[in-house]
């Protein structure tokens, strides 16, 4: 009776991380190439700025930057407050009790934060295509635009399946961080029986994770394989 | 007026004077073949044509056109793409696209192309949804006529990995051949390539000459170059050392560069 009790309560949980996990995935590669294309900018206030942006997001503990998006905010919305003065006048703004907030707010922490790592792995992807691929394009008459997404697309995509496969698996147990700002993931309600002297939903809670890492590993291998029939 | 007039060009790289002003001229249907040693200059002027690299003086004329320098602006500007495609290259190092199959390396350029010239029409994305399967199947036709004629007709839906350095090769003439260019530019077709591949690349190359192709071909290959050309240039230094018919240059080399170029190449 108590494992049917657990597990119901450890898949609600697990919904939050799994839509968590979709959300910033699906965010965060667009926001990512985006980046990347700025990093890669040849103004050069536009570049410098944006690989600053990349050094203190990848250089700062995600959790921090939860915690900077929960409560700042609320810090800077009072106006005339000092931010250091106490800790209940100044969070005017918030996110709201309800888990939505926190998750919303967990969100674009998390989108952010992957999107900088996910630039670099654009980065270096769409630089490793050899200089004589834009220039076949070029010769054959296409605008810059169509020799990106009509030849040096799929090159990049192949180049970069490995190394965003490991950031995707990371991402996975990062959600497992939302907690520290309150949103009621798996590890939180494992968390919460634990502190009911029922220690065993933590190591039960590793297993959704090690079910799903194991599926998104399948996956990437069949991407793999299914782009082996070309060589870059 | 020739074909192709190209005028005192020049071409620094930082500090370095690659093309320290060139000047020749050819007619349709000729083929030119420039030699030299390496880092004169050759792969730079061809390149210059191709608009890979911009001059940074010089003229150059095509069946009395200035394509370049460009016209700055008003509606000229707007052929400045169709002018490009006056030249077409074959790569030392073919660059084929790897994730195309040989046919579609080949018609990869013809459909963009076709799409473009749609678009300037105004045609709506819809309306080219539809009269895409039917270019493609006409340009897959040519394609094929094209694979045809560099003898690599069974290799259609062969991917560029599975194919040798030659056979490499004679795809990327094919693909050059795809948006029929006035001019091909080779530039040094066969230097990637084994040696016991090169003469199926240098065949091919001799078919197009005997087709009537202009083309202008940077090599090592001497035997090939005395072979098949109308005119040789030498350049050497950054400039055309001496130019002039395949006996001409082999038999009696006029220069003391020309001529010590020949015995270090012996």
């Amino acid at each position: 009776m108590m494992f049917i009790t657990v597990t119901q309560s450890l898949l609600e949980g697990f919904a939050v991380t799994c839509l968590l996990f979709v959300l910033t995935l699906l965010l965060a590669v667009p926001l990512g190439l985006l980046i990347a294309f700025c990093t890669m900018s040849k103004i050069k206030a536009v570049k410098g700025v944006f690989k600053v942006i990349v050094w203190v997001i990848r250089g700062v503990p995600l959790m921090l930057q939860l915690f900077i998006v929960y409560y700042l905010p609320g810090m800077l919305s009072k106006t005339g407050t000092n931010p250091f003065g106490q800790l209940d006048n100044y969070l005017y703004f918030n996110w709201g009790i309800d888990n939505g907030g926190a998750l919303i707010a967990t969100l674009i922490a998390f989108v952010i934060n992957y999107a900088a790592y996910f630039s670099e792995i654009f980065r270096g992807g769409i630089e490793s295509i050899p200089k004589g691929q834009y220039e076949a394009g070029q010769v054959l008459g296409m605008t810059k635009g169509q020799i990106f997404r009509k030849i040096v697309f799929m090159q990049v995509v192949k180049r970069i399946i490995p190394p965003m496969s490991n950031e995707i698996i990371t991402l996975v147990k990062d959600t497992a961080l939302a907690r520290v700002i309150g949103v009621i993931e798996i590890i939180k309600v494992a968390d919460m029986f634990a502190s009911k002297a029922i220690i065993w939903p933590l190591f039960y809670a590793g297993a959704f994770y090690l079910l799903f890492v194991g599926l998104l590993t399948v996956l990437f291998n069949y991407i793999e394989k299914k782009l082996s029939y070309y060589k870059v | 007026m020739a074909f192709l007039e190209v005028k005192d060009l020049y071409k620094k790289f930082g500090d370095t004077e690659v093309l320290k002003g060139v000047s020749f001229e050819m007619e349709k249907g000729e083929v030119v073949s420039v030699i030299g040693s390496s880092g004169n200059g050759k792969t730079t002027l061809l390149r210059c044509l191709n608009f890979l690299e911009t001059a940074d003086n010089g003229t150059i004329t095509v069946d009395g056109e200035v394509i370049f320098p460009l016209p700055t602006s008003g509606e000229k500007r707007e052929n400045i793409s169709d002018k490009k495609l006056t030249f077409g290259m074959v790569f030392q190092n073919f660059n084929l696209f790897p994730q195309y199959s040989a046919l579609k390396n080949v018609t990869l350029a013809m459909d963009v192309q076709e799409e473009n010239a749609w678009k300037e029409q105004g045609i709506k994305f819809f309306e080219r949804r539809k009269m895409r399967k039917e270019m493609r199947c006409k340009n897959e036709e040519k394609a094929m006529e094209l694979l045809t004629r560099v003898g690599l007709e069974n290799k259609k839906d062969n991917y560029p990995c599975e194919l040798s350095g030659g056979q490499q090769q004679r795809v990327a003439i094919a693909r050059a051949l795809a948006l029929s260019p006035d001019i091909l530019c080779f530039d040094e077709p066969t230097s990637a390539l084994d040696p016991e591949l090169t003469g199926e690349v240098l065949k091919v190359i001799k078919t197009l000459r005997d087709e009537g192709r202009t083309m202008i071909i940077v090599t090592h290959e001497m035997e090939f170059a005395r072979n098949v050309s109308d005119k040789i240039i030498f350049m050497a230094d950054g400039v055309i050392e001496e130019m002039g018919t395949p006996a001409q240059i082999f038999d009696e080399p006029q220069s003391d560069k020309t001529k010590a170029f020949f015995a270090k190449a012996e």
